[in-house]
């Protein structure tokens, strides 16, 4: 009976989420577009399925996504699997990063999101960036972000300094990367981390920032998010700059397009 | 019988996001960790809550919303008319960020937090008006950046120039702000843009791109997302430095 109650609170919560996008559309559908809506049975069908969706993901988020990723920062990092308990040192804590970049590898090899980016990417550079080596560029991109998120909150660093040194890292890539991939590169950073992941991670930082004496949560347990939209960047640009590298190389003519078309730009 | 098909084919790819991470976590707990797992059967149960409701979620937005919205983007950007183009841009950007999963999550996760440890009231209503005023925060931040993203479209402008001035702000804001906020704003740059609001955004940006001569959909299409990750960052921190 409490459950059912709580369910029907999670129903009323999605509710409120979800009418404001469906209210934006209907107003601008009807009022300022002036047209009748293409296949109203079917809308109505797909915004109960919305809701009925949401409040379900909502329920297990709690139940499972929240707690794992909880349970693992604090068995990753109780004295059994570290060995040592005595003083904190960043060195004990190999596991813990292995299952950071694990974690981070899997996920966004297999982030639909991320496949569709891809596709569009490999068309737009003719063939030079392909499919699979951009997804396994992203991924390798999430793993490292999640990695180094990880360590941070293990030695208690700031996180702008990491935030504002990788910012500068990605100005400096801009520069030199072709043109075409550019606003590619940046949308792949916000595209990568999936609503899947994102309660895991989340979870995962503050366990972590629990489990670590002398850690404060709110300060160190966020910010593993950041990490993983931010270093996606660097690694898309880094590929297409490689492989425009090496096609280069390979092909002296095209190289020679290229040097004109640089000088043409500057 | 084909119904039934269909079905269990949208489970197992909603599985199919979801099993990458129980293969890690199940490598890490029987090989690493080796460890009994407490309360094995709630967790197994909210796995499957999860993937029904993905599958739920998902299909809903095909039937539903991403035809209008597409449409809708299109039909506005064909329209040329400035005013409501904006106003869409903006509405869509709030209304499409209020409703994302992974913020709602975020935010009552960060809201729990900051009760733990005493930056609000541990009660119910201060913990629920912390996260509301945080996911409207960030909705906020999602639409003004939209605004901004639809007008660089609009006269053309490198996306460049704006990101790297956009990564300035964050670092002038970054100085000021409490310690408290600013891993949570970090993070509510990455967590807005995700199952609704990348679908949605993307049409209305190649749909304009597309609409207007001399723009190349590639090239001035994309980026509206790099903007919506952006702008929440600062937007988070000056709710901290304000609340």
């Amino acid at each position: 009976m409490d459950s059912f109650g709580e369910a029907v609170q999670v129903l009323l919560g999605t509710i409120r989420d979800v009418l404001p996008i469906a209210t934006i559309l209907l107003v601008f559908q009807f009022v300022i577009l002036r047209r009748a809506l293409p296949n109203p049975r079917a809308i109505a069908i797909g915004f109960g399925y919305v809701l009925i969706g949401l409040s379900l993901f909502l329920i297990g988020l709690e139940q499972a996504l929240f707690p794992i990723g909880r349970l693992m920062a604090s068995q990753l990092t109780s004295p059994e699997i570290l060995g040592t308990s005595a003083v904190v040192d960043w060195r004990d804590f190999g596991w813990i990063y292995a299952f950071a970049f694990a974690i981070g590898f899997s996920t966004t090899i297999a982030e639909p999101a991320l496949i569709a980016v891809a596709i569009k990417a490999s068309e737009l550079s003719a063939g030079s960036v392909s499919t699979w080596g951009l997804r396994i560029a992203v991924a390798i991109g999430v793993a490292v972000g999640l990695t180094l998120g990880v360590l941070r909150i293990i030695i208690g660093a700031p996180i702008h300094w990491f935030i504002i040194c990788g910012y500068f890292v990605v100005t400096i890539q801009t520069m030199f990367a072709p043109r075409n991939i550019i606003p590619l590169a940046y949308d792949s950073g916000g595209v990568t981390t999936s609503t899947v992941t994102v309660p895991i991670v989340a979870a995962l930082g503050l366990g972590l920032a629990e489990a670590i004496p002398g850690r404060n949560p709110l300060i160190d347990g966020f910010g593993l998010i950041a990490f993983a939209s931010l270093f996606p960047i660097m690694a898309v640009m880094t590929y297409a700059q490689i492989t425009e590298y090496r096609k280069n190389n390979l092909d002296p003519e095209t190289n020679q397009d290229n040097r004109q078309s640089t000088t043409a730009h500057s | 019988m084909s119904w039934l098909h269909r079905v269990l084919g949208r489970l197992s790819e909603s599985g199919r996001d979801l099993l990458p991470i129980i293969l890690v976590i199940a490598f890490f707990q029987l090989v690493v960790l080796r460890q009994p797992l407490p309360q094995l059967g709630q967790m197994i149960g909210g796995l499957l809550l999860v993937i029904l409701g993905l599958t739920f979620f998902i299909r809903g937005l095909e039937l539903g919303l991403f035809p209008i919205g597409e449409s809708m983007a299109h039909s506005l950007a064909r329209k040329g008319s400035l005013v409501w183009l904006i106003v869409f841009a903006f509405a869509l950007g709030f209304g499409t960020t209020a409703a994302e999963p992974a913020l709602i999550a975020i935010a009552e996760e960060a809201s729990q937090v900051a009760a733990e440890a005493g930056v609000i009231g541990a009660d119910n209503d201060a913990m629920e008006g912390y996260a509301l005023g945080l996911r409207l925060t960030v909705a906020l931040a999602v639409g003004c950046s939209l605004v901004i993203g639809v007008w660089r479209i609009l006269k053309g402008w490198p996306i460049h120039y704006l990101i790297a001035g956009g990564y300035v702000i964050v670092m002038i804001v970054t100085a000021f702000a409490p310690r408290e906020i600013i891993g949570i704003a970090y993070d509510s740059g990455g967590v807005t843009t995700s199952t609704i609001t990348v679908p949605l955004v993307t049409a209305l940006g190649v749909g304009l791109a597309s609409s207007i001569k001399g723009r190349n959909p590639v090239v001035d299409g994309f980026g509206l997302i790099a903007f919506a990750s952006l702008t929440p960052m600062i937007f988070v921190m000056i709710y901290g430095i304000l609340v």
